[in-house]
């Protein structure tokens, strides 16, 4: 059996090398398409028409400060040195000054962002943990009641507004019943009491024992995230079913009920492992389109986040605070992205047994 | 035939469809001792319908109906999924066509078969995993320590369908249903997985059921053989006395038959009767 | 007459390309009113059409601009079916009028996507080399961007309105089916039917937009049917965010959000257009399911 040592040696190489091609390509792509989305974001802050310069030197300007600041700002040199100039600031963190708040954007997005980042992860918890069994059961039970049930729901999910269905939960939940929270992270008599370690609020409530305060921010969380949640569930519950009915059919399921395990323990122990890689590829993905609805979702529970930043922002013309905001919502969804697909070729068995 | 281990009577499998019932298996009625019996059809011939309708392993919507199907002296018919279960690995188990797909591919070899053992022997891990190592080396795996810990997508396709005989007999069933174990293997490697699994059947009594299309392997290999056609056991009879079969479907099959002693110019084509499903 | 009819549209032996192709049409619609999911869905999106042409003689007259604040925010009642909004105007007439700018948008989505998706990917596909490998990459980039947000963006530097929520969404749409368009072509291209037409003479463009682009159009149509909930709900969203049509212009998105301050006490100001864009994406998927079960099989179901 020499040969088959020197044989799983000569593979062991050529995945090593597959994987070595892999990185170098995600690398390539993630360069590549950041590229794409800041030319594209550089490209929309030209066509707005709202001038650069009057927002650095404020409408009062004299002429001279006003043509000062246009040869300041580059907007004298052709596009591509713009374009280059723009590039280097944004790689160095500098995403202008906002209007609004006159921080430098970049604080401000740093500020905001763990609000988003809370509600799209409970989001996506909430999204997995019902979302993958309830497909793993309809693809099982193809065919039946369980599976309409989940394609039932999945559709609705497909169908509906996110931003309305977020008002009508309030309505019912809030309004009429008063199970949960209203608008916003906090009431007003909870707010500023806890430092903002990790700008987290369960999170860092927790770790001052404030246990008051992190039930009310669980009662303000709980109904977005669960609306959130709901849209990533329906996306993983259909792809999580047609995954399970691909490995159902496959012979090994056979093979373990033939050994004598029960149909649930092939369908947990032996089909389910196999379609670990594509699920974690899908919930990376719902994960980074989380981040995008949470937009409107913010808007509509007043959730001080990158989306209600990114909305407030572009209502008082604020278009660095916008830009950066999309720059970085579309960083992260681009790394999210590509780095699942990346996963996907990683684990690929074709490449592992390449 | 010293003791029936099996016995079939009048065993029929149908699927629902929506141009009406299709018939997959046919009043099919046969005994079986511990002994070898070959089962020989062309494809849809309901062959593997057999073999899976005796594990209880039809899917559905299909039916399975039977006057008797009974495994060592107990009926199978009023079976619960639990009867089935303890049943299933320790005293019938299946090996099938093709190890590439009917090894689980995320799970390591020695796992697989330790798992057999787990299911049924109330093994402990370590336990297990020294019946699984043992059995691997039964099959004639050279370096079972080696092996044990391989995906299977690192092995040929002998090695795999070794490795399938393993686990399926590492718990020590009365009676192994083989569902074409060698079609889809080399040639050169069809003769030592067969050498194989007529060692440990001969070796631990077992019965067998051989499922196959290939008319000479399960002549040399089997006791008795039963020729099959759309759902329908056509005709039964001694492996040696296949050349003075009756049927003219099994003459046919004979004819048609490639042989190096008897070289023909032109192999015979079969010719079917609607009638013999009647 | 009928018989006869309908034996000529099952012919398998079409004589002509006319009667080739009104006997594939005449057998999807077959297939789509077999399937009770999809027939569903070509009824409601049947329904919508001619409630967006038929609008007015639907609000029998009634307005969908004119304000009356004496009865701004009435409930439904026999005068306003489903009452009136915060300045007063008929929430029926706007929910009718409503379905002609969704219409609208999908429409012009349509024809803006679907045309660069094809172009781009039949190119890249049928000349491959280095134009495929740059226009793929476009394509990649683009497929990676977060739609909305770079809707939203693009919306707020135009600046609000129907045309340029129409470039935005399009201009996040169109890469799926370049790519769709560039598997498809280079299946075709390999087939033995083209190599004649090359053979023959035929120049890259005839071959391109004579032979190929019609080949690609059924899977094309299966999968604007499918995007459209997604277009249709990325364009409310716009709308509720104030980056779709602009008031007086009755859009469903920009209605829910005109309800969101009075949700708790006037509840048919938000739920009524809200229900309207939710009938409407549920029509477009469940027709496009059926669409895909028809058309492709093999896909994921």
């Amino acid at each position: 059996m020499g040969a088959m040592a020197v044989n799983a040696a000569r593979r062991a190489q050529g995945w090593t090398t597959a994987v070595l091609r892999q990185v170098t390509s995600f690398a390539l792509s993630l360069v590549f398409t950041f590229i794409g989305l800041t030319a594209v974001t550089f490209f929309i802050g030209r066509l707005t028409k709202i001038d650069p310069v009057l927002a650095v030197v404020g409408d009062k300007a004299s002429k001279e400060v006003y043509d000062n600041a246009y040869i300041a700002l580059g907007l004298d040199r052709p596009l591509i040195v713009q374009y280059g100039l723009y590039l280097k600031r944004v790689l160095t963190g500098d995403l202008g000054i906002s209007v609004l708040t006159s921080q430098p954007v970049i604080t401000d997005l740093l500020r905001v962002f763990p609000a988003t980042f809370e509600l799209a992860t409970i989001a996506i918890v909430i999204g997995v943990l019902v979302g993958v069994p309830a497909g793993v059961l309809a693809g099982a039970r193809k065919g039946r009641l369980p599976d309409h049930i989940v394609r039932v729901g999945g559709l609705f999910g497909y169908s509906v507004p996110v931003f309305w269905l977020g008002l009508v939960g309030l309505f019912v939940f809030y309004g009429k019943l008063g199970w949960v929270s209203g608008t916003g992270r906090l009431d007003v008599f909870y707010e500023d009491i806890v430092t903002p370690r990790t700008g987290i609020i369960l999170l860092d409530s927790a770790l001052e024992g404030e246990w008051d305060i992190f039930w009310n921010a669980f009662s303000h969380l709980i109904l977005p995230a669960a609306i959130l949640g709901y849209y990533s569930l329906a996306y993983i519950a259909r792809m999580t079913r047609s995954f399970m009915i691909d490995q159902l059919a496959q012979e090994y399921v056979i093979t373990a009920r033939v050994k004598g395990r029960s149909f649930w323990g092939a369908v947990w122990l032996h089909a389910f492992p196999n379609i670990m890689v594509p699920l974690i590829t899908v919930i990376g993905l719902s994960y980074a389109s989380l981040l995008e609805g949470a937009v409107l979702t913010e808007t509509v529970f007043a959730w001080p986040g990158l989306g209600l930043y990114i909305t407030r922002a572009l209502f008082n013309s604020d278009m660095n605070a916008v830009m950066g905001g999309t720059i970085l919502i579309g960083a992260v969804f681009i790394t999210i992205n590509l780095f699942c697909d990346f996963l996907y070729r990683i684990f690929d068995p074709r490449l592992k047994s390449a | 035939m010293s003791e029936s281990l099996l016995t079939v009577r009048n065993l029929s499998v149908t699927y629902p469809g929506r141009t009406g019932m299709t018939h997959a298996l046919r009043n099919a009625s046969f005994e079986l001792g511990r002994e070898r019996l070959g089962i020989v059809g062309e494809s849809g011939s309901g062959k593997s319908t057999m073999g899976r309708a005796i594990l209880g392993l039809i899917p559905r919507p299909g039916i399975v109906s039977a006057d008797q199907l009974d495994f060592a002296g107990r009926s199978l018919l009023a079976n619960t999924d639990r009867d089935w279960q303890s049943l299933r690995g320790r005293r019938i188990s299946m090996i099938m066509q093709d190890p590439k797909y009917s090894l689980n591919p995320v799970k390591r070899i020695g796992d697989q078969i330790a798992e057999t053992c787990r299911l049924h022997l109330g093994s402990t891990r370590k336990d297990a995993e020294s019946r699984a190592l043992a059995m691997l080396e039964a099959v004639q795996i050279r370096n079972p320590d080696t092996v044990f810990t391989l995906y299977p997508h690192q092995l040929s396709g002998g090695m795999g369908q070794r490795v399938m005989i393993a686990m399926m007999l590492v718990a020590e069933p009365d009676l192994l249903i083989a569902d074409e174990p060698t079609s889809a293997l080399d040639v050169t490697v069809q003769n030592e997985v067969l050498r194989i699994l007529d060692r440990l059947v001969s070796e631990r009594g077992m019965g067998l059921l051989f499922i196959s299309h290939n008319l000479t392997v399960v002549s040399s290999f089997c006791d008795r053989v039963l020729i099959m056609y759309g759902g329908r056991i056509l005709e039964q009879c001694a492996a040696a006395d296949l050349a003075r079969a009756q049927h003219p479907y099994t003459r046919a099959l004979m004819a048609a038959t490639p042989s190096l002693d008897h070289p023909k110019a032109e192999l015979a084509t079969l010719v079917r009767d609607p009638s013999w499903l009647e | 007459m009928s018989v006869s009819l309908t034996q000529w549209l099952m012919d398998d032996r079409p004589t002509s390309r006319r009667q080739a192709v009104l006997g594939n049409l005449y057998r999807g619609l077959r297939a789509i009113i077999a399937n009770p999911a999809a027939l569903t869905g070509l009824v409601i999106v049947s329904l919508l059409i001619l409630v967006a042409l038929f609008a007015p003689l639907l609000a029998q007259g009634i307005s969908p601009i004119d304000q009356d604040l004496a009865r701004r925010l009435s409930p439904p009642s026999a005068d306003h079916l489903l009452g009136t909004d915060e300045l007063g105007r008929d929430i029926y007439a706007r929910t009718l009028y409503g379905a002609r700018v969704t219409l609208t948008i999908v429409f012009l989505v349509s024809i803006i996507v679907a045309p660069i998706g094809l172009a781009v990917g039949t190119i890249a596909g049928y000349l491959g080399g280095w134009v495929d490998r740059i226009l793929m990459r476009i394509t990649d980039v683009f497929l990676a961007f977060p739609r909305l947000v770079l809707a939203l963006a693009f919306a707020a530097a135009l600046g609000p309105g129907i045309e340029n929520a129409v470039i935005a969404i399009s201009l996040t749409a169109w890469p799926p089916y370049a790519r769709m368009a560039r598997a498809e072509t280079i299946a075709i291209a390999r087939s033995d039917f083209i190599q004649v037409v090359v053979l023959q003479g035929a120049s890259t463009f005839r071959i391109l937009f004579r032979h190929i682009v019609p080949l690609c159009m059924s899977s094309v149509i299966v999968r604007l049917t499918l995007d459209m909930a997604g277009i249709i709900l990325t364009a409310a969203g716009l709308g509720f965010l104030g980056l779709g049509a602009q008031p007086p212009t009755p859009e469903w998105g920009a209605m829910v959000s005109a309800g969101r301050e009075v949700i708790l006490d006037q509840w048919w100001v938000a739920t009524i257009p809200g229900i309207a864009i939710f009938i409407v994406s549920l029509g477009f998927n469940l027709l496009g399911d059926g669409l895909r079960d028809v058309f492709d099989p093999k896909a994921e179901r």
